[in-house]
């Protein structure tokens, strides 16, 4: 079957199997690897994409049930070249060690902001509580956040 | 990697053109919404199907939550998130958010359905002991658009299995209201996102003496079927609340469950959390109903 979905604002066109998974077509088909896959049972949430703005867990979502809608990935995250400040946040408070859960992390982070700009601890933690990281123990992720959240509410401030 | 077994994939756009699919394509197809629990029994090949009918598209048409004066009546399309934000619904139904808080995860949430989670039947689904407790009535539709309901113990026919036949699609969820209400929801889960090692929701109505009109426990994870407990809510009508009634409830709670022994604690620990469980939901649903 042939589907048609926008991934990162670009229109794509691909023909696939039925029961191909979001994130195998996101990273065989289309060769975006940032996201990662890891537990297939959508427990670890490394494969955190966006499905129309909300954060999904694409290894349970059919790549054509996202057909006509928006998809977007770790790699459309920089905007003209800038870093997301969520990026820059995992940057400077080492929200990550090996990376791998960092991808999905990010996604969902970022979505949190734009719905709470100034989450509290609490909040951080329930947002990624179904994503599993196995080298920070989460304080540093959760500091990334507090770094992005603080930072673009000064930018809001200056501009 | 797990995938599912190959399938052809439908997309209905409107209930009617599902219920067309579903007869045409009969028991080879299934539904499929937010597909958290179906896509991971496909990849285990628990579940096998020729065709996938996704009615994501429907939930202009089946997601709602409207509140009236004598029933909340909740579109079967509507998921996970919208139910834990519904202040409306809080407010109506206390046992609602406090169930969506503690299922699945904040991102499986944004996917996962309430009829979904109703069709899956799993005996330790949340929702589930959440409509029990509510004497929810489920609406199906059929083909030529005929409607029938059902109250949660006809619905829920055994584990994975629901009244829902061939050809049919649960539309809405109706939750009658009645005055002097109050409910609440307890799960003990080993870490966030987890399956229930035990869930309990009470529902109770105090009549103007402060007396008990009618109270409704429910229980998920103690056995193949999360029904109510008649003989808790025949012991509790016409009582004035107290604890050691709350106690009586919970022995008939630990008594009449059948759970088993597995990786998430012993049949012993789980008749345990079912008394205890009962008897703090209750405590909490009384308080409710009475501010």
């Amino acid at each position: 079957m042939q589907v048609t979905m926008t991934v990162n604002d670009v229109e794509v066109t691909r023909e696939i199997e039925g029961r191909l998974l979001l994130v195998h077509f996101l990273r065989d088909t289309l060769g975006l690897t940032g996201t990662h896959w890891g537990c297939d049972t959508s427990n670890c949430g490394t494969c955190v994409v966006w499905l129309d703005g909300e954060p999904v867990k694409s290894c349970t979502v059919l790549a054509a049930m996202a057909g006509g809608h928006e998809v977007r990935t770790v790699e459309g995250l920089a905007r003209n070249g800038e870093l997301d400040p969520i990026q820059e946040g995992f940057m400077q408070c080492h929200g990550l060690q090996c990376g791998f859960c960092t991808p999905g992390m990010m996604m969902t982070c970022r979505a949190l902001l734009d719905r709470n700009p100034d989450p509290t601890d609490a909040e951080i933690r329930e947002a990624i509580s179904g994503q599993i990281c196995r080298c920070t123990g989460y304080a540093t992720i959760v500091r990334s956040v507090r770094w992005a959240s603080v930072h673009e509410a000064s930018e809001e401030v200056t501009a | 990697m797990q995938v599912p077994a190959p399938f052809e994939y439908e997309r209905a756009t409107t209930v009617d053109h599902a219920i067309g699919l579903l007869e045409r394509l009969g028991s080879s197809a299934r539904l499929v919404a937010g597909g958290h629990s179906l896509l991971p029994m496909m990849k285990l090949r628990l579940a096998n199907f020729e065709y996938l009918i996704d009615i994501n598209p429907l939930h202009d048409e089946l997601g709602y939550i409207r509140v009236e004066d004598d029933a909340v009546r909740i579109g079967a399309l509507t998921r996970h998130r919208e139910l834990l934000e519904s202040d409306e619904l809080a407010a109506a139904f206390p046992i609602f958010r406090e169930a969506e808080r503690v299922i699945a995860d904040p991102v499986v949430r944004n996917r996962g359905t309430l009829g979904g989670s109703l069709c899956q039947a799993d005996p330790s689904e949340d929702l589930s002991a959440v409509c029990t407790t509510l004497d929810a009535h489920c609406v199906i539709r059929g083909p030529g658009g005929a409607e029938r309901v059902v109250s949660m113990e006809e619905f829920h026919v055994g584990p994975y299995e629901t009244a829902v036949g061939d050809g049919e699609i649960l539309v809405e969820v109706r939750l009658p209201r009645r005055p002097g209400h109050g409910s609440a929801y307890e799960k003990v889960e080993r870490r966030a996102g987890d399956w229930a090692v035990v869930s309990a929701g009470a529902a109770i109505w105090l009549g103007d003496g402060g007396t008990i009109v009618d109270a409704r426990v429910g229980l998920a994870a103690v056995g193949p079927n999360t029904t109510g407990i008649p003989e808790i809510s025949a012991t509790l009508r016409g009582q004035a609340p107290d604890e050691q009634l709350y106690e009586r409830a919970g022995e008939i709670a630990a008594r009449s469950c059948d759970p088993v022994t597995d990786q998430r604690g012993s049949e012993e620990y789980k008749r345990h959390l079912a008394d205890e469980l009962t008897r703090r939901t209750l405590r909490k649903a009384v308080e409710r109903a009475r501010s």
